[in-house]
């Protein structure tokens, strides 16, 4: 069974600031993804989404708890792309494999290949600025996947795209964590998102951040954004997370 | 837009056929100079009237076949030669208003007659030469080190409490203030030259460095991290690229404060046998020359803004290629 897990986490705090103006970013989260999961993670905007996706991806440490990868290597998609603007689309993508020392013959291959996996194999030669907001997302997940990450973490990549693109950009998500056999954390504030993409969705309450409630979709895929059973799905979900938003206004 | 409407009224005026003359007598210019600087009044009229294609066809049949390309830098060059023209004329009227004997003040006329005479002298292009040579000797050697530094005190927080207003201060003291002490330490030497153009320019550079390193933004640094690079290969691969154009700016002032330095360096240390710009100067004065001392600094401006052009045009260039100039009018 500890085989198939690709990330545990247990019990995990996590506080920023001191004092009286401490604010709890989690407070006892719990969660277990296993080996090939897409786990969707939804909450009101400060629940401590983004902390908890920096801690698996270890650029900061729990104040309680463990955080433990298993699933492999972890790679993460920043909410806007983040192409460093004076490389290429190539160059872009072949940053973590330069870094990674893989000598460049080989690393032109790999990046083409990654390139034509996200349907970008002719926008080598671009730069960041010439591509639209759905082409340097699709960057972004090309760079990702030069990492040679097992296990990916999405924090609201698709936030900033307009819904057409936003559709495409999760078939392609799809397909690639599919053939991949990835293990995927997927941020996101959509509901409708979560259950398009998830085979769980997890529910996040808001300060302090915690487990709230847990959905298992079993919805046969490839799904859509706009068909009845998501948007039944959904509507349980987003009367949970009413509840919960109004909880705490109130 | 804006930029390629004609701003002064001289030219609005010439194209809806208001007397230029009577204008010309109100701001004192004398447009038989005018025209002698490089001014042709009809191409002029052409180029003030681009935004009205009616109009166009009555002055002259003009652009359609006249390349796109030749018609914007004729838009970019023309403000210029009208305030060089400006700035020649009013030289010449001071010259003529008798304020100064003109063995003191000569006109433009006879300095660049001089200028044209210099042009046929070795000695003068060997003073070029040698001027440039230490200019960019000196240069060299202030962006080696102006960049370790940068780097060092962007890097350590101790360095940048220390030495990091320092580097600040350094910048307004005036370079002409190290010479004293730079002649006691090194004599009259190409040393006391080369270590006041790098007091000159390192702060500019160590600062230029340092603001770009500062304004990297923090999503790059975190990619960079999340990519795995640490330590040099994180500056290599992400901070010093993304902090390239602060970094250039500060190449560009770096190279102004060299150039100064420079000059002030060559009129206060003579080397024997060593013609220079400034050293052209010098004896200028103490030849009373004063033809030679204004084409002499003619020349020291222009080649100034050559390379100032120069830096100008990389960081244009750098910006572009990211993405951060404004898309430009197609006009």
């Amino acid at each position: 069974m500890t085989d198939d897990i690709a990330v545990r986490i247990q019990d995990v705090s996590k506080r920023f600031g001191r004092g009286r103006s401490a604010v709890t970013a989690l407070s006892h989260v719990d969660l277990t993804v296993a080996r090939g999961e897409l786990v969707a993670l939804v909450g009101a905007s400060g629940c401590g989404k983004s902390t908890l996706l920096s801690l698996v991806a270890g650029l900061d440490r729990p104040d309680g708890g463990v955080v433990e990868v298993t699933g492999g290597r972890v790679a993460f998609m920043f909410q806007d792309a983040t192409l460093l603007p004076w490389l290429t689309v190539t160059q872009n993508v072949a940053l973590p494999l330069k870094l990674g020392g893989v000598p460049s013959r080989e690393r032109a291959d790999r990046v083409q290949e990654l390139l034509e996996l996200v349907r970008l194999g002719d926008k080598g030669t671009k730069r960041p600025h010439e591509l639209s907001g759905g082409m340097r997302q699709r960057v972004a997940l090309a760079r990702v996947l030069a990492q040679d990450a097992n296990v990916v973490l999405m924090d609201e990549p698709l936030g900033a795209l307009d819904a057409m693109t936003r559709d495409r950009m999760h078939d392609e998500i799809e397909r690639i964590w599919q053939d991949l056999h990835l293990t995927v954390l997927f941020v996101t504030h959509n509901v409708r998102e979560a259950v398009r993409l998830g085979d769980r969705v997890v529910l996040l309450s808001s300060s302090p951040g915690r487990v709230k409630s847990i959905y298992d979709i079993d919805l046969p895929r490839p799904r859509r954004m706009d068909s009845a059973e998501v948007a039944r799905e959904a509507a349980v979900l987003t009367h949970d997370l009413r509840e919960e938003v109004r909880r705490h206004v109130a | 837009m804006s930029p390629e409407r004609p701003p002064t009224s001289a030219l609005v005026d010439s194209t809806t056929g208001l007397d230029t003359t009577g204008l010309d007598s109100t701001t004192g210019l004398d447009t038989t100079r005018l025209d002698t600087t490089g001014l042709d009044t009809t191409r002029l009229d052409n180029a003030g009237a681009i935004d009205e294609p009616g109009r166009l066809r009555e002055i002259r049949p003009l652009p359609g076949e006249r390349p796109r390309r030749a018609r914007a830098l004729w838009a970019v060059t023309w403000p210029k030669l009208v305030a060089l023209g400006l700035v020649l004329t009013i030289w010449q009227i001071v010259v003529w208003s008798g304020w100064k004997p003109t063995y003191l003040l000569p006109g433009p006329g006879a300095v660049f007659a001089d200028l044209w005479h210099q042009g046929h002298d070795g000695t003068f292009w060997q003073g070029i030469a040698w001027t440039l040579r230490r200019g960019v000797e000196g240069f060299a050697v202030a962006v080696i080190v102006g960049t370790a530094l940068g780097v060092l005190v962007a890097r350590s927080r101790v360095l940048r409490l220390g030495v990091g207003s320092l580097i600040s201060g350094l910048q307004t003291m005036p370079s002409i203030a190290w010479f004293p002490l730079s002649m006691l330490l090194f004599q009259i030497s190409e040393t006391a030259i080369l270590f006041v153009i790098l007091l000159g320019a390192v702060p500019s550079i160590a600062n230029g460095i340092l603001a770009g390193i500062d304004h990297v933004p923090p999503a790059y640094t975190r990619l960079g991290t999340v990519l795995g690079a640490r330590g040099l290969r994180l500056y290599r691969h992400v901070i010093i690229p993304a902090a390239l154009p602060a970094y250039v700016a500060g190449l560009g002032q770096g190279w102004a404060f060299a150039w100064r330095s420079l000059m002030a360096g060559e009129l206060l240390v003579v080397i024997e046998a060593r013609p220079s710009l400034g050293q052209f100067l010098q004896f200028g004065l103490e030849f009373s020359n004063a033809t030679r001392i204004l084409s002499t600094m003619i020349v020291i401006l222009a080649l100034g803004m050559v390379i100032d052009v120069f830096f100008t045009v990389v960081s244009r260039a750098l910006r572009a290629r990211r993405g951060l100039l404004a898309k430009q009018s197609n006009s």
